[in-house]
């Protein structure tokens, strides 16, 4: 029994470790810019204010920012959905000349460094003048290896007696897999849905170097410029931080499950 | 993965029924990846490796004809680049400490919640260990930076109650890629916690009780059931961190910039600033070493993984 108590213990304390800086970030948000710097600190604000947000949004575009990463990320999410269950369907149940050396290329994608292509795709992006626009930021990711990869794994235990008979009854390829194969791949779907809008809601790098206007940041490129351009205003700052980071807590607190699952899918199977 | 992948594909190789339409229709349905493949990453990919044998700089892009071959001289120049070099010692440190960091942690927090504790709780935990992996890396770099400012900062009011003077984190050379490691491990072991667990609770407890009987201990029993059963785990949390950290960049890049002086410079991070000051040239040079460098290490990887 005394050994049950120390792994909670330990686990306990170890969550603290890890949600301190959520916490203590969070609650700094709420207090004016004089008590955030106080020595020694208070934990509760001793004077709740909503003035940091109210600076934020007067000070930067970060309404728009907000608007614009809401839209790559749901056409991302949108794109991966349709294009990495197609793509997963053709590798788990379609025989086609070719498909192991594409799947391979898939691995192989998985393996290249963004910063590897990052330049030479950005003059791609620019020769088809798509800089500083939606589809620049979101076509390179609109279907992804890691998407292909697990839902190919999900249809890979589709019984493929379902699949034959629809063919025998002379269903064509398209309408087994949107009417048979689609709605039984809801889990997968629920997860690739959420690993895709986390992946593209926090993506930095590509849409900063895409995005060269204020009104087409997103959230976390908006945040990255004004917090090198005021690196000690702290209060505006954090409320920036909260309000990059608190759509994906409030997704991640209400569909923890997918999530979980998402990260199992990746590893196993 | 490429492991469980392959025997995948042959299992389905044997088994699937061919569609009554022929080897087209499979084209069709693959194309999305084949043209994104092919335009956005195979495509770079090539023209980054040409480039890194050109003298091209920013101002190249609209006239490529006026780029000249340089032959190897970016390459032979790499190795007389003192920040190059910095940035691959900084990355080799980086990965090194960070990867069993990462993979230690994760592990203890997979066991200590696999060992029989109620479920609620198990799963409470769960949530928190995993919620910084899914946090926007600039959203978690300004509350870190809060947290460890020298004056305003909570970590060092709280030492200097108990009488520490604590240091100014990240603008001290020999503290800040210590911060960076730490943090990435604090931002990362959920998501190897989250698949040993998986991987803990698919080992059947006949073993354990087979292994009891034997007179193992717990420790045996964990060194001799539990170790042997997670290694394919293991394997996979091993390459994918190892791929994800070689080429880590986004972390020192918004905590601080590279610096100071170049003690957080990772090799992505260096090949982005050479981006940055427009050569392109000598920064596909590097990024082609890096590609292979990282290449090379997921295929020892596995060949070290499954030969075992």
């Amino acid at each position: 029994m005394t050994r049950r108590m120390w792994t909670y213990a330990g686990l306990a304390a170890g969550l603290v470790l890890v949600v301190f800086p959520f916490g203590w970030t969070l609650l700094a948000s709420f207090k004016p810019e004089g008590e955030i710097r106080r020595d020694p600190p208070t934990l509760l604000p001793e004077q709740w204010t909503l003035g940091n947000y109210a600076g934020l949004f007067e000070r930067t575009q970060m309404d728009a920012a907000f608007f614009n990463s809401a839209v790559v990320a749901l056409a991302a999410v949108a794109g991966n959905l349709l294009f990495c269950s197609m793509v997963g369907y053709a590798f788990a149940k379609l025989r086609f000349r070719g498909r192991n050396v594409l799947f391979a290329l898939v691995l192989v994608q998985l393996m290249v460094p963004a910063i590897v292509v990052m330049i030479p795709q950005f003059v791609l992006i620019a020769k088809f003048g798509l800089v500083n626009t939606f589809l620049g930021i979101i076509l390179p990711t609109i279907v992804t290896p890691l998407g292909i990869f697990l839902m190919r794994q999900f249809m890979a235990d589709i019984p493929d007696e379902l699949l034959h008979a629809a063919r025998v009854d002379g269903a064509r390829e398209f309408r087994i897999f949107f009417q048979i194969v689609l709605p039984l791949c809801k889990p997968a779907l629920a997860t690739l849905g959420l690993i895709t809008f986390f992946t593209s809601w926090n993506a930095f790098i590509w849409p900063a170097v895409v995005a060269q206007s204020e009104d087409m940041y997103t959230l976390p490129v908006a945040l990255a410029i004004f917090s090198n351009a005021q690196a000690t205003q702290y209060g505006l700052l954090i409320a920036g931080a909260v309000v990059v980071v608190a759509p994906i807590l409030v997704l991640f607190l209400f569909l923890q499950r997918y999530f979980v699952q998402s990260t199992t899918f990746t590893g196993l199977k | 993965m490429v492991a469980t992948a392959e025997t995948g594909v042959r299992r389905a190789a044997g088994t699937v029924p061919r569609p009554l339409r022929g080897t087209g229709i499979g084209w069709l349905f693959v194309t999305p990846f084949v043209v994104v493949f092919a335009v956005f990453w195979a495509g770079p990919l090539l023209v980054g490796l040409g480039m890194s044998f050109t003298d091209m700089r920013s101002t190249d892009v609209r006239n490529p004809l006026g780029v000249e071959l340089v032959g190897l001289r970016n390459y032979l120049r790499l190795f007389d680049d003192e920040l190059m070099r910095r940035a691959a010692v900084n990355t080799l440190v980086f990965v090194v400490t960070t990867l069993p960091l990462t993979i230690g942690l994760g592990l203890a927090a997979a066991v200590a919640l696999n060992s029989g504790i109620a479920r609620l709780p198990a799963a409470f935990f769960r949530l928190g260990y995993y919620l910084p992996y899914v946090t926007s890396i600039i959203g978690i770099a300004v509350a870190w930076r809060f947290l460890l400012d020298p004056e305003a900062g909570p970590v060092n009011q709280l030492l200097a109650a108990v009488g520490v003077d604590g240091p100014s984190w990240l603008a001290d050379e020999t503290l800040a890629l210590p911060v960076i490691i730490v943090m990435t491990a604090w931002r990362s072991f959920g998501f190897d916690m989250i698949i040993l667990l998986a991987a803990l609770q698919g080992i059947p407890k006949e073993l354990y009780e087979a292994a009891e009987v034997d007179g193992a201990g717990r420790w045996a029993r964990f060194r001799w059931v539990t170790v042997p059963m997670l290694r394919p785990a293991l394997l996979f949390c091993t390459v994918y961190s190892s791929i994800g950290f070689t080429q880590f960049m986004e972390e020192p890049l918004v905590m601080t910039r590279g610096g100071p002086a170049g003690a957080t410079t990772s090799a992505s991070l260096a090949i982005y600033n050479q981006f940055g000051s427009g050569n392109f040239g000598y920064a596909g040079a590097a990024a082609t070493v890096l590609f292979t460098v990282i290449a090379a290490l997921a295929f020892l990887q596995f060949r070290l993984g499954r030969s075992r």
